[in-house]
Protein backbone atom coordinates (compact mmCIF):
# COMPACT_ATOMS: atom_id res chain seq x y z
CA UNK A 1 0.00 0.00 0.00
CA UNK A 2 1.47 3.61 -0.99
CA UNK A 3 0.34 6.18 1.73
CA UNK A 4 0.91 9.66 1.41
CA UNK A 5 2.26 11.93 3.73
CA UNK A 6 -1.58 13.46 4.24
CA UNK A 7 -3.03 10.01 4.00
CA UNK A 8 -0.79 8.91 7.18
CA UNK A 9 -1.67 11.72 8.62
CA UNK A 10 -5.04 11.21 9.03
CA UNK A 11 -4.94 7.89 10.86
CA UNK A 12 -2.00 9.36 13.04
CA UNK A 13 -4.09 12.27 13.70
CA UNK A 14 -7.38 9.94 14.65
CA UNK A 15 -5.12 7.83 16.70
CA UNK A 16 -3.83 10.64 18.64
CA UNK A 17 -7.27 11.97 19.64
CA UNK A 18 -8.91 9.05 20.62
CA UNK A 19 -6.03 6.73 22.28
CA UNK A 20 -6.72 3.95 20.47
CA UNK A 21 -4.95 2.04 17.77
CA UNK A 22 -6.68 1.86 14.89
CA UNK A 23 -4.61 -1.13 13.75
CA UNK A 24 -6.54 -3.84 15.95
CA UNK A 25 -9.55 -3.77 14.32
CA UNK A 26 -9.46 -7.01 11.88
CA UNK A 27 -12.92 -5.85 10.29
CA UNK A 28 -15.01 -8.74 11.15
CA UNK A 29 -18.11 -6.24 11.24
CA UNK A 30 -19.54 -6.70 14.97
CA UNK A 31 -19.78 -3.51 15.72
CA UNK A 32 -21.96 -2.62 12.65
CA UNK A 33 -24.02 -5.46 13.27
CA UNK A 34 -25.32 -4.45 16.90
CA UNK A 35 -25.37 -0.75 15.86
CA UNK A 36 -28.53 0.70 16.00
CA UNK A 37 -28.49 3.21 13.75
CA UNK A 38 -26.98 2.02 10.60
CA UNK A 39 -29.74 3.03 8.61
CA UNK A 40 -29.08 6.47 9.17
CA UNK A 41 -25.22 5.96 8.19
CA UNK A 42 -23.84 6.51 4.59
CA UNK A 43 -20.69 4.05 5.66
CA UNK A 44 -20.99 1.57 8.51
CA UNK A 45 -18.80 1.67 11.59
CA UNK A 46 -16.20 -0.83 10.66
CA UNK A 47 -15.90 0.79 7.18
CA UNK A 48 -15.23 4.16 8.93
CA UNK A 49 -12.69 2.36 10.83
CA UNK A 50 -10.98 0.71 7.34
CA UNK A 51 -10.91 4.03 6.01
CA UNK A 52 -8.97 5.23 9.16
CA UNK A 53 -6.75 2.63 8.51
CA UNK A 54 -6.09 3.38 5.00
CA UNK A 55 -6.00 6.73 5.95
CA UNK A 56 -8.60 8.06 3.38
CA UNK A 57 -9.93 11.60 4.24
CA UNK A 58 -13.25 10.81 2.66
CA UNK A 59 -14.31 9.65 5.69
CA UNK A 60 -14.55 13.19 6.99
CA UNK A 61 -17.20 14.03 4.88
CA UNK A 62 -19.30 10.90 5.85
CA UNK A 63 -22.54 11.08 8.09
CA UNK A 64 -21.69 8.37 10.66
CA UNK A 65 -19.65 10.06 12.74
CA UNK A 66 -22.48 12.44 13.29
CA UNK A 67 -24.97 9.49 13.27
CA UNK A 68 -23.36 7.69 16.09
CA UNK A 69 -25.30 8.25 19.37
CA UNK A 70 -22.34 7.44 21.29
CA UNK A 71 -24.23 4.10 22.95
CA UNK A 72 -21.16 2.10 23.25
CA UNK A 73 -22.94 -0.89 22.48
CA UNK A 74 -19.91 -1.59 19.63
CA UNK A 75 -17.18 -1.17 22.58
CA UNK A 76 -18.94 -3.98 24.24
CA UNK A 77 -19.67 -5.70 21.33
CA UNK A 78 -16.03 -5.60 19.99
CA UNK A 79 -13.66 -8.82 20.03
CA UNK A 80 -10.66 -6.45 20.07
CA UNK A 81 -12.09 -4.13 23.03
CA UNK A 82 -11.48 -1.00 20.45
CA UNK A 83 -13.40 1.79 21.44
CA UNK A 84 -15.18 2.55 18.25
CA UNK A 85 -17.19 5.40 19.86
CA UNK A 86 -13.82 7.38 20.54
CA UNK A 87 -13.09 7.13 16.94
CA UNK A 88 -15.77 8.23 15.65
CA UNK A 89 -15.35 11.23 18.22
CA UNK A 90 -11.45 11.65 17.36
CA UNK A 91 -13.31 12.17 13.74
CA UNK A 92 -15.94 15.10 14.79
CA UNK A 93 -13.31 16.50 16.20
CA UNK A 94 -11.25 16.95 13.36
CA UNK A 95 -13.56 18.66 11.80
CA UNK A 96 -14.98 20.86 14.98
CA UNK A 97 -11.35 22.05 15.59
CA UNK A 98 -11.25 23.44 12.31
CA UNK A 99 -14.82 25.53 13.38
CA UNK A 100 -17.37 23.43 11.63
CA UNK A 101 -19.68 23.66 14.09
CA UNK A 102 -22.71 21.02 13.31
CA UNK A 103 -25.07 22.32 14.83
CA UNK A 104 -26.28 26.01 14.88
CA UNK A 105 -27.72 26.91 18.43
CA UNK A 106 -29.68 29.81 16.44
CA UNK A 107 -31.41 27.78 14.46
CA UNK A 108 -32.38 24.99 17.10
CA UNK A 109 -35.94 25.23 18.53
CA UNK A 110 -34.26 25.81 21.97
CA UNK A 111 -37.53 26.21 24.07
CA UNK A 112 -38.68 22.99 23.44
CA UNK A 113 -35.72 20.99 24.30
CA UNK A 114 -34.33 20.12 27.65
CA UNK A 115 -31.62 20.59 28.97
CA UNK A 116 -29.60 17.35 29.23
CA UNK A 117 -30.55 17.02 25.61
CA UNK A 118 -28.65 20.74 24.50
CA UNK A 119 -25.81 20.15 26.77
CA UNK A 120 -25.01 16.79 25.32
CA UNK A 121 -25.84 17.69 21.76
CA UNK A 122 -23.80 21.09 21.85
CA UNK A 123 -20.65 19.47 23.68
CA UNK A 124 -20.80 16.52 20.58
CA UNK A 125 -21.43 18.96 17.59
CA UNK A 126 -19.89 22.20 18.77
CA UNK A 127 -16.10 22.96 18.92
CA UNK B 1 -31.81 6.91 59.42
CA UNK B 2 -29.36 6.64 57.08
CA UNK B 3 -28.12 9.46 55.54
CA UNK B 4 -26.28 9.59 52.10
CA UNK B 5 -25.09 12.44 49.83
CA UNK B 6 -26.50 12.77 46.38
CA UNK B 7 -26.07 14.81 43.22
CA UNK B 8 -28.82 15.98 41.67
CA UNK B 9 -27.59 17.05 38.71
CA UNK B 10 -29.46 19.88 36.25
CA UNK B 11 -32.69 18.02 35.00
CA UNK B 12 -33.62 16.41 38.20
CA UNK B 13 -34.14 20.34 39.20
CA UNK B 14 -35.94 21.27 35.58
CA UNK B 15 -37.42 18.49 33.44
CA UNK B 16 -37.61 15.59 35.58
CA UNK B 17 -39.05 17.54 38.58
CA UNK B 18 -40.87 13.74 39.42
CA UNK B 19 -38.10 11.91 38.83
CA UNK B 20 -36.12 13.93 42.31
CA UNK B 21 -39.89 14.13 44.10
CA UNK B 22 -40.55 10.35 44.33
CA UNK B 23 -36.94 9.24 45.29
CA UNK B 24 -36.52 11.93 48.40
CA UNK B 25 -40.95 10.17 48.93
CA UNK B 26 -39.46 6.59 48.73
CA UNK B 27 -36.00 7.49 50.04
CA UNK B 28 -37.66 8.79 53.32
CA UNK B 29 -39.84 5.54 53.41
CA UNK B 30 -37.11 3.78 53.05
CA UNK B 31 -35.57 5.69 55.98
CA UNK B 32 -33.13 7.14 54.05
CA UNK B 33 -32.67 10.85 54.12
CA UNK B 34 -30.89 12.30 50.46
CA UNK B 35 -28.53 15.22 51.53
CA UNK B 36 -28.38 17.08 48.24
CA UNK B 37 -24.54 18.03 47.86
CA UNK B 38 -24.63 22.30 49.24
CA UNK B 39 -22.51 23.31 45.74
CA UNK B 40 -22.54 21.46 42.77
CA UNK B 41 -22.41 22.07 38.69
CA UNK B 42 -23.71 20.23 35.66
CA UNK B 43 -21.47 17.05 34.80
CA UNK B 44 -21.46 17.71 31.53
CA UNK B 45 -23.79 15.03 30.55
CA UNK B 46 -21.57 13.42 28.31
CA UNK B 47 -18.30 11.95 29.01
CA UNK B 48 -15.23 13.24 26.47
CA UNK B 49 -13.90 11.02 24.55
CA UNK B 50 -10.72 12.58 23.07
CA UNK B 51 -7.47 12.20 24.81
CA UNK B 52 -6.37 15.03 24.95
CA UNK B 53 -8.80 17.65 26.23
CA UNK B 54 -8.64 17.61 29.53
CA UNK B 55 -10.79 20.71 30.37
CA UNK B 56 -14.11 18.80 29.34
CA UNK B 57 -13.41 16.62 32.23
CA UNK B 58 -13.41 19.06 34.74
CA UNK B 59 -16.97 19.65 35.17
CA UNK B 60 -17.45 16.59 36.66
CA UNK B 61 -14.29 16.25 38.98
CA UNK B 62 -15.53 19.55 40.61
CA UNK B 63 -18.22 18.06 41.39
CA UNK B 64 -16.06 14.83 43.25
CA UNK B 65 -13.91 17.32 44.59
CA UNK B 66 -16.75 19.20 46.32
CA UNK B 67 -18.42 16.00 47.54
CA UNK B 68 -14.59 15.42 49.34
CA UNK B 69 -14.50 18.96 50.85
CA UNK B 70 -17.59 18.09 52.54
CA UNK B 71 -16.63 15.34 54.13
CA UNK B 72 -18.75 12.12 51.93
CA UNK B 73 -16.94 9.77 51.05
CA UNK B 74 -19.30 8.32 48.63
CA UNK B 75 -21.93 9.95 46.08
CA UNK B 76 -25.03 8.93 45.09
CA UNK B 77 -26.75 9.73 41.67
CA UNK B 78 -30.44 8.99 40.02
CA UNK B 79 -29.55 10.43 36.78
CA UNK B 80 -28.20 7.71 34.34
CA UNK B 81 -26.03 9.84 31.97
CA UNK B 82 -24.57 11.90 35.71
CA UNK B 83 -24.06 8.67 37.21
CA UNK B 84 -21.69 7.35 34.04
CA UNK B 85 -20.12 10.97 33.20
CA UNK B 86 -18.99 11.13 37.08
CA UNK B 87 -17.97 7.38 37.38
CA UNK B 88 -15.87 8.02 34.17
CA UNK B 89 -14.09 11.03 35.35
CA UNK B 90 -13.81 9.18 38.34
CA UNK B 91 -12.11 6.08 36.89
CA UNK B 92 -9.62 8.38 34.56
CA UNK B 93 -8.40 10.57 37.89
CA UNK B 94 -7.56 6.66 39.76
CA UNK B 95 -6.29 5.47 36.81
CA UNK B 96 -4.32 7.51 34.33
CA UNK B 97 -1.68 9.59 36.52
CA UNK B 98 -0.26 11.86 34.06
CA UNK B 99 -3.36 13.01 33.27
CA UNK B 100 -4.47 13.28 36.77
CA UNK B 101 -1.52 15.53 37.92
CA UNK B 102 -2.20 18.21 34.57
CA UNK B 103 -5.98 18.31 36.01
CA UNK B 104 -4.66 19.18 39.29
CA UNK B 105 -1.86 21.56 38.37
CA UNK B 106 -4.59 23.30 36.86
CA UNK B 107 -7.33 23.61 39.44
CA UNK B 108 -5.14 25.30 41.99
CA UNK B 109 -7.86 26.58 43.80
CA UNK B 110 -8.87 23.26 45.09
CA UNK B 111 -6.83 20.51 46.97
CA UNK B 112 -5.41 18.06 45.19
CA UNK B 113 -7.91 15.36 44.61
CA UNK B 114 -6.75 11.40 43.70
CA UNK B 115 -10.25 9.77 43.19
CA UNK B 116 -11.48 9.22 46.62
CA UNK B 117 -14.81 10.01 46.38
CA UNK B 118 -16.83 6.17 45.43
CA UNK B 119 -19.85 7.06 42.61
CA UNK B 120 -22.61 5.23 43.53
CA UNK B 121 -26.20 5.07 41.67
CA UNK B 122 -29.28 4.96 43.94
CA UNK B 123 -30.12 1.41 41.86
CA UNK B 124 -27.10 0.24 43.86
CA UNK B 125 -28.17 1.56 46.78
CA UNK B 126 -31.17 -0.16 46.61
CA UNK B 127 -30.04 -3.68 45.34
CA UNK B 128 -26.71 -4.09 47.23
CA UNK B 129 -26.70 -1.82 50.74
CA UNK B 130 -30.91 -1.95 51.75
CA UNK B 131 -31.70 -5.00 49.68
CA UNK B 132 -34.89 -6.00 47.89
CA UNK B 133 -36.80 -7.34 51.12
CA UNK B 134 -36.45 -3.70 52.06
CA UNK B 135 -37.80 -2.19 49.12
CA UNK B 136 -40.88 -5.00 49.45
CA UNK B 137 -41.33 -4.00 52.99
CA UNK B 138 -42.58 -0.84 52.12
CA UNK B 139 -44.95 -1.80 49.70
CA UNK B 140 -48.55 -1.13 49.74
CA UNK B 141 -50.29 -0.95 46.93
CA UNK B 142 -48.69 -4.43 44.74
CA UNK B 143 -48.33 -3.18 40.95
CA UNK B 144 -50.39 -6.84 40.95
CA UNK B 145 -51.09 -7.07 37.25
CA UNK B 146 -48.97 -4.59 35.94
CA UNK B 147 -46.66 -5.77 33.08
CA UNK B 148 -43.29 -3.25 33.15
CA UNK B 149 -40.92 -2.55 30.65
CA UNK B 150 -37.79 -2.27 32.07
CA UNK B 151 -35.59 0.16 29.99
CA UNK B 152 -32.01 0.47 30.82
CA UNK B 153 -30.89 2.44 27.81
CA UNK B 154 -26.81 2.60 27.26
CA UNK B 155 -25.28 4.36 30.58
CA UNK B 156 -26.48 1.99 33.19
CA UNK B 157 -24.58 -0.54 31.77
CA UNK B 158 -21.69 0.46 29.47
CA UNK B 159 -18.85 0.56 29.53
CA UNK B 160 -18.42 -2.54 30.98
CA UNK B 161 -15.85 -1.35 33.56
CA UNK B 162 -18.62 1.36 34.14
CA UNK B 163 -22.00 -0.05 33.75
CA UNK B 164 -23.83 -1.40 37.44
CA UNK B 165 -25.28 -4.60 35.30
CA UNK B 166 -24.72 -6.84 32.70
CA UNK B 167 -24.66 -5.21 29.43
CA UNK B 168 -25.82 -7.58 27.42
CA UNK B 169 -28.55 -9.12 30.07
CA UNK B 170 -29.05 -6.43 33.02
CA UNK B 171 -31.29 -7.38 35.59
CA UNK B 172 -31.35 -4.76 38.31
CA UNK B 173 -34.97 -3.22 36.85
CA UNK B 174 -36.90 -6.45 36.70
CA UNK B 175 -35.45 -7.13 40.02
CA UNK B 176 -36.86 -3.98 41.07
CA UNK B 177 -40.42 -4.48 39.22
CA UNK B 178 -40.63 -8.06 41.14
CA UNK B 179 -40.10 -6.23 44.79
CA UNK B 180 -43.03 -4.07 44.00
CA UNK B 181 -45.33 -7.13 43.56
CA UNK B 182 -45.42 -6.19 39.25
CA UNK B 183 -44.44 -8.21 36.11
CA UNK B 184 -41.09 -7.34 33.69
CA UNK B 185 -41.62 -8.25 30.75
CA UNK B 186 -39.31 -9.52 28.23
CA UNK B 187 -38.66 -7.02 25.48
CA UNK B 188 -35.93 -6.81 23.03
CA UNK B 189 -35.05 -3.33 22.56
CA UNK B 190 -33.97 -3.24 26.78
CA UNK B 191 -30.21 -2.16 26.30
CA UNK B 192 -31.08 -0.44 22.28
CA UNK B 193 -30.13 3.20 22.57
CA UNK B 194 -33.20 5.97 21.64
CA UNK B 195 -30.90 8.13 19.25
CA UNK B 196 -29.50 10.45 22.32
CA UNK B 197 -28.51 13.89 22.10
CA UNK B 198 -29.27 13.54 18.28
CA UNK B 199 -32.70 14.34 19.39
CA UNK B 200 -31.78 18.10 18.80
CA UNK B 201 -30.59 17.87 15.58
CA UNK B 202 -32.05 14.62 14.21
CA UNK B 203 -35.21 14.73 15.43
CA UNK B 204 -36.35 12.18 12.86
CA UNK B 205 -33.72 9.46 13.54
CA UNK B 206 -35.07 9.84 17.06
CA UNK B 207 -38.67 9.58 17.06
CA UNK B 208 -37.95 6.11 14.24
CA UNK B 209 -36.16 4.84 17.16
CA UNK B 210 -38.85 5.60 19.92
CA UNK B 211 -41.55 3.95 17.21
CA UNK B 212 -39.30 0.81 17.46
CA UNK B 213 -38.50 0.74 21.26
CA UNK B 214 -42.23 1.51 22.49
CA UNK B 215 -43.98 -0.38 20.05
CA UNK B 216 -41.59 -3.16 20.74
CA UNK B 217 -42.49 -2.87 24.66
CA UNK B 218 -46.66 -2.84 23.48
CA UNK B 219 -46.31 -5.93 21.53
CA UNK B 220 -44.61 -8.12 24.81
CA UNK B 221 -47.72 -6.84 26.97
CA UNK B 222 -46.24 -3.53 28.86
CA UNK B 223 -48.51 -1.34 30.48
CA UNK B 224 -45.75 0.98 31.24
CA UNK B 225 -41.79 1.53 30.60
CA UNK B 226 -39.35 2.52 32.86
CA UNK B 227 -36.19 4.70 33.07
CA UNK B 228 -33.31 6.24 35.10
CA UNK B 229 -32.10 8.66 32.27
CA UNK B 230 -34.27 12.17 31.88
CA UNK B 231 -32.58 11.87 28.12
CA UNK B 232 -34.37 8.70 27.48
CA UNK B 233 -37.59 10.19 29.13
CA UNK B 234 -37.56 12.77 26.77
CA UNK B 235 -36.78 10.57 23.74
CA UNK B 236 -39.63 7.98 24.59
CA UNK B 237 -42.48 10.07 26.16
CA UNK B 238 -42.29 13.81 24.11
CA UNK B 239 -41.04 12.08 21.05
CA UNK B 240 -43.97 9.39 21.01
CA UNK B 241 -46.37 11.98 21.42
CA UNK B 242 -44.89 14.27 18.22
CA UNK B 243 -44.97 10.41 16.73
CA UNK B 244 -48.81 10.27 17.11
CA UNK B 245 -49.48 13.38 15.45
CA UNK B 246 -48.23 11.73 12.10
CA UNK B 247 -48.76 7.99 13.14
CA UNK B 248 -52.39 8.39 15.10
CA UNK B 249 -52.36 4.14 14.76
CA UNK B 250 -49.31 3.88 16.66
CA UNK B 251 -50.10 2.62 20.16
CA UNK B 252 -48.51 4.87 22.97
CA UNK B 253 -47.03 3.34 25.96
CA UNK B 254 -46.45 5.93 29.28
CA UNK B 255 -42.88 6.50 30.50
CA UNK B 256 -41.80 6.65 34.00
CA UNK B 257 -39.02 7.05 36.20
CA UNK B 258 -38.39 3.91 38.22
CA UNK B 259 -38.84 5.76 41.53
CA UNK B 260 -41.72 6.99 40.07
CA UNK B 261 -43.23 3.04 40.22
CA UNK B 262 -42.01 2.83 43.48
CA UNK B 263 -44.05 5.72 44.54
CA UNK B 264 -46.99 4.08 43.32
CA UNK B 265 -46.39 1.02 45.17
CA UNK B 266 -45.62 2.50 48.28
CA UNK B 267 -48.92 4.62 48.04
CA UNK B 268 -47.93 8.01 47.59
CA UNK B 269 -48.77 8.61 43.69
CA UNK B 270 -49.12 12.32 43.90
CA UNK B 271 -45.86 12.91 44.60
CA UNK B 272 -45.29 12.01 40.43
CA UNK B 273 -45.76 15.45 38.67
CA UNK B 274 -47.33 13.28 36.28
CA UNK B 275 -48.96 16.45 34.90
CA UNK B 276 -45.17 16.55 33.10
CA UNK B 277 -45.18 13.78 30.90
CA UNK B 278 -46.53 13.93 27.17
CA UNK B 279 -48.04 10.50 27.64
CA UNK B 280 -50.62 10.50 30.67
CA UNK B 281 -49.27 7.17 32.58
CA UNK B 282 -52.68 7.45 35.22
CA UNK B 283 -54.41 5.77 33.22
CA UNK B 284 -52.55 2.27 33.10
CA UNK B 285 -51.35 2.56 36.45
CA UNK B 286 -54.74 3.15 38.33
CA UNK B 287 -56.26 0.49 35.64
CA UNK B 288 -53.66 -2.47 36.94
CA UNK B 289 -52.84 -1.21 40.73
CA UNK B 290 -54.77 -0.65 43.51
CA UNK B 291 -53.01 2.47 43.09
CA UNK B 292 -55.07 6.23 45.13
CA UNK B 293 -53.26 6.39 48.33
CA UNK B 294 -53.95 4.11 51.21
CA UNK B 295 -52.63 6.55 53.64
S1 LIG C 1 -15.98 -5.10 16.14
FE1 LIG C 1 -13.91 -4.31 16.57
S2 LIG C 1 -12.51 -5.56 15.36
FE2 LIG C 1 -14.57 -5.93 14.56
S3 LIG C 1 -14.78 -4.46 12.86
FE3 LIG C 1 -15.59 -3.43 14.69
S4 LIG C 1 -13.85 -2.33 15.58
FE4 LIG C 1 -13.03 -3.80 14.09
S1 LIG D 1 -21.47 4.11 19.68
FE1 LIG D 1 -22.01 4.96 17.68
S2 LIG D 1 -21.13 3.56 16.19
FE2 LIG D 1 -21.12 2.51 18.15
S3 LIG D 1 -23.03 1.30 18.15
FE3 LIG D 1 -23.49 3.26 19.15
S4 LIG D 1 -24.23 4.62 17.52
FE4 LIG D 1 -23.21 2.86 16.52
Amino acid sequence: MDLTNSDRELTAEVEELSGENIFSCYQCGKCSAGCPFTDEMDLLPNQVLRKVQMGDESVLDSNTPWTCASCLSCEVDCPKGNNVPAIMEAIREISLRKNLDRVDLNELKTKELPEIALVSNLRKKTG
Amino acid sequence: MREITYYPGCSLKDTAKGFEDSALKVSKELDVNLKELSRWNCCGTVYSLTDDNLMKQLGPIRNLIRARDEGSDELYTLCSMCDNTLKRANSLIRGEEDKRDKINNFMDQERDYEGSVEVHHYLELLRDILGWDEVRDRVVAPLESLNVAPYYGCMLTRPKEIGLDDPHEPTVFDELVESLGGTPVDFPYETECCGSYNTVDNEEMVLNKAQTITAGAKKSGADVIITACPLCHFNLDRRQADLLEVAPNHKPVPVIYFTQLMAVAFGYPEVNNFDEHAIDPREALELKTKAGSKR
